[in-house]
């Protein structure tokens, strides 16, 4: 006994081989499995069911760990997707799309025909000296839906002379929004819930129209990114190639880029009501691009057009160009499993290889489970260690600067004292010079002194004899 | 290097408006971009991974606990169906017993545990009968932690963390007992309550408002918050619409998982000798706004509470646990350590 669940959902539960609606005949191979021995003209897609799934008419079965269990009314637990949606409606959604090109292959123009509006943003000059990101942030809403969309593009790749660190710009600012993740992850107190999600979900390569093969700098940026975002490559400004070069040219980058190991997002084929649409997307990558947001009247329609003297390429012409299908795969289709690839797979491998480099394991040698706390805690001995260490280091150095700026100011205090002493010895020496010499001129002071008053006396006596004889002779005249 | 711009040329009825006017060609709408697919998309992928709810009944023996399980779920998932040799004697501790099932309507498959607690307020002296339970609780977090912090984790972590606890109070019809106080005081803070009053059919209807009302005021006066949370309501028509369920809780109702003839139509119900209880009639119990919050409306809010809130503290919690027991090692004051562990 087998049950089949169909493509059209209906499940069938049959022993002997029996007829489906479409025209295949199946039959059951007795060990949960069937095989069809005709295929329908339509070529639906089977799928076999595994013990869980259960319908309103199986009996109960014991399976391991939980039992599948019949309903017999109407519970209303299906209203469940419904919930989440209405949840996920209020909270609101964020895609973040990150455009790698050299300047002037129409990235900016792009991103406004696919969201029908216009960015703000002129085009870049050539001469950037490196390879810088800006990213802008915008709220869009359709119908009830609200979308923050982050369009992040790359300032000057392909411009330099020297290409060699081009990528590397890129693959920091990729790791840059993952290790903002994973610090709220980690925080005691976090909000992931209102956390504005930056990581970058779909990453839109374009390859410059030359018609032959992909560049050096392509394969090897691509080669970079390639683990750590969804790469979807386009061919840009494809309406400069002609229909059969195209083929040639998307023939050869695919294998290029198969022989070089390149992963590029393959569009997700295992969702039944998209793998077709998806998997013969998935044949006609890369997209061959053409980007407009002028408007020229076809017929009696205002379409998104290029006019040129010899026609006119119309954006949204499935002939034309691949434009429409990018923007089925992008963002009709598949942006909730570009979302959840970026999570589950880039984001847990930067998290395994950041959580490994820092040292932390989850089992050690003996496989018996690391308490998280032990690591810790040798870490932060660890750390702790190294800080003391470092501290002493700084401390013995300032020290050691310390003495030796002392023994310089000692030097020069000890200059300054012999400077002072010299020159005190030879003022002292000439002021005792000075003041010999004004002993001496004192001294001849003093001799003029005394010969200027032996002189007067000399002179007084000799007048004073002269008076005092004529006084005497007076004195005798008188007598 | 980022900033929030909403272009002038667009904001958000310029779509909207240009999808409704453009109305030259039948099929392609030019300015129509497809964002709104996304919600087809999430729907897709819910669908495909299924949906796990994890609730948790709690009451003495005998209140018709799994009777109402298997009311709502309309199915036999309660343990006493489940195990073959069903006890009839009350354990003389309180046991947790988890049985999951895998149920599926209309294409959304859901993966239910239930969780009984035989033993529960049976003994003479049940002093601490809550810690298994509140053990139980912390334990499942603690797994989830454990999963999630570590290096090479799963892509979906199973998730067996109770986000429900429906607590059955016996009809006495005067108020709460000490018991039922204590249980819930300690509980409202760690999981999700959903206090019902058990076998209803015993109360008339003015008993039985006055019962509830009783009970209410005994929860506000003991600072006990069941679900739906005051604090946690997000907007005003939030509140609205849990103001509105505030005002019934607690939910009197009536299990049953045998239908009898009504009316001309077959209903779930108790048959008596003065007439049929109808387990889905509003007018005689309130089983179905039970169903409806917890199942219908609110069962993903119920989830999120419990993940991005009490799982939240209690991971705060446990963290901190970590640091003041590597700071008391290690000789530094608290306040010396930082929110980030790494």
């Amino acid at each position: 006994m087998c049950r089949l669940l169909t493509a059209d959902r209906r499940l069938y539960h049959q022993t002997e081989p029996w007829r489906h609606p479409e025209g295949a005949i199946f039959r059951c191979n007795g060990n949960g499995t069937a095989s069809f021995a005709k295929q329908s003209s339509r070529g639906f897609v089977l799928r076999l069911t595994a013990a869980t799934m259960a319908s309103t008419e199986i009996a109960r079965q014991a399976g391991e760990g939980a039992r599948a269990v019949p309903l017999s009314g109407h519970v209303g637990f299906d209203s469940m997707p419904d919930q989440l949606v209405n949840k996920s409606v209020n909270h609101g959604f964020c895609f973040n799309i990150l455009c790698v090109g050299e300047t002037g292959l129409g990235k900016s123009t792009l991103m406004d025909t696919l969201f029908n509006t216009k960015f703000e943003g002129e085009p870049t000059q050539h001469n950037q000296p490196g390879v810088t990101l800006k990213s802008n942030t915008y709220e869009l809403q359709e119908s009830n839906v609200r979308l923050k969309l982050t369009v992040v593009n790359t300032v000057g790749f392909g411009d330099q002379i020297n290409k060699e660190d081009s990528y590397k710009s890129i693959v920091e600012f990729i790791d840059a929004q993952f290790e903002a993740y994973l610090q709220e992850e980690l925080k005691i107190k976090r909000t992931l819930h209102s956390y504005h999600d930056t990581r970058i979900h779909a990453c839109l390569y374009f390859i410059a129209p030359t018609g032959h093969s992909l560049k050096s700098l392509d394969l090897v940026t691509m080669k970079k990114l390639d683990s750590k975002v969804n790469i979807i490559p386009i061919i840009a400004k494809s309406d400069a190639i002609s229909k059969s070069e195209l083929a040639k040219f998307k023939i050869k980058i695919t294998s290029e880029l198969v022989s070089n190991g390149v992963q590029i997002y393959q569009f997700p084929t295992d969702d039944e009501s998209v793998a077709e649409i998806n998997s013969t997307m998935n044949s006609h990558l890369p997209f061959a691009v053409v980007g407009s947001t002028e408007e020229v009247k076809i017929g009696n329609k205002m379409v998104k057009a290029r006019q040129y003297p010899w026609g006119t390429v119309q954006v949204e012409n499935e002939t034309h160009c691949d434009f429409v299908k990018l923007r089925e795969m992008l963002i009709r289709v598949n942006m909730e499993d570009l979302r959840e690839q970026t999570h589950t797979r880039h984001y847990e491998l930067y998290r395994r290889c950041k959580l490994e480099e820092m040292g932390f394991k989850d089992t050690d040698p003996d496989s018996k489970p690391f308490s998280l706390q032990e690591t810790y805690e040798a870490k932060r001995n660890e750390f702790m260690g190294e800080l003391q260490k470092k501290e002493e280091e700084m401390r013995q150095m300032f020290v050691q600067r310390v003495k030796e700026k002392e023994a310089e100011l000692k030097e020069a205090e000890k200059e300054l004292h012999e400077k002072f002493d010299r020159l005190k010895k030879l003022h002292q020496d000439e002021k005792k010079k000075l003041e010999e010499k004004k002993k001496t001129l004192d001294d001849e002071v003093n001799t003029f002194k005394q010969k200027k008053t032996a002189a007067e006396l000399l002179q007084n006596q000799a007048q004073q004899a002269g008076g005092s004889t004529t006084l005497k002779r007076d004195k005798e005249r008188k007598n | 290097m980022s900033e929030a711009v909403v272009p002038d040329a667009m904001v958000s009825p310029a779509v909207g408006g240009l999808y409704g006017e453009k109305a030259g060609g039948p099929m392609l709408d030019f300015s129509y971009v497809g964002i709104d697919a996304i919600l087809e998309q999430m729907r897709r992928k819910a669908m495909k991974q299924g949906f796990e709810l994890n609730i948790m009944v709690v009451g003495q023996s005998g209140l018709g606990k799994s009777t109402l399980m298997n009311t709502l779920f309309k199915s036999k998932v309660s343990r006493k169906s489940v195990l073959a040799t069903a006890q009839e004697k009350i354990p003389k501790t309180v046991e947790i017993k988890s049985i999951s099932h895998d149920i599926e309507e209309k294409g959304v498959r859901m993966k239910l545990t239930v969780i009984d607690t035989p033993g529960f307020g049976d003994q003479i002296n049940n002093e601490n009968c809550w810690q298994p339970i509140m053990k139980f609780i912390n334990d499942q977090y603690e797994a989830y932690l454990q999963e999630e912090i570590n290096i090479n984790r799963k892509k979906r972590i199973p998730d067996s963390r109770v986000h429900c606890c429906i607590y059955f109070i016996p009809p006495t019809g005067h108020c709460l007992r000490p018991l039922d106080v204590e249980f819930m005081r300690r509980l409202s803070k760690v999981v999700n309550i959903v206090p019902v009053i058990a076998k209803a059919d015993t109360l008339t209807l003015e008993e039985r408002d006055f019962f509830k009302k009783k009970i209410r005021e005994e929860l506000r006066a003991n600072g006990i918050d069941v679900y739906p949370q005051k604090e946690f309501d997000e907007d005003a028509e939030d509140r609205m619409i849990n103001e509105k369920i505030r005002e019934m809780i607690p939910f009197a109702v009536v299990g049953s998982d045998q239908e009898y003839q009504v009316n001309g139509r077959r209903l779930l119900g108790r048959k008596t000798k003065w007439g049929t209880i109808e387990v889905e009639n509003i007018a005689h119990c309130e089983f179905a706004y039970l169903r409806d919050l917890l199942i219908r409306t609110h069962m993903q809010n119920i989830k999120d509470i419990t993940s991005s809130i009490h799982y939240e503290m209690y991971r705060v919690r446990r963290l901190n646990e970590n640091n003041t027991m590597v700071a008391h090692a290690n000789g530094i004051p608290e306040h010396h350590l930082t929110a980030h562990e790494m």
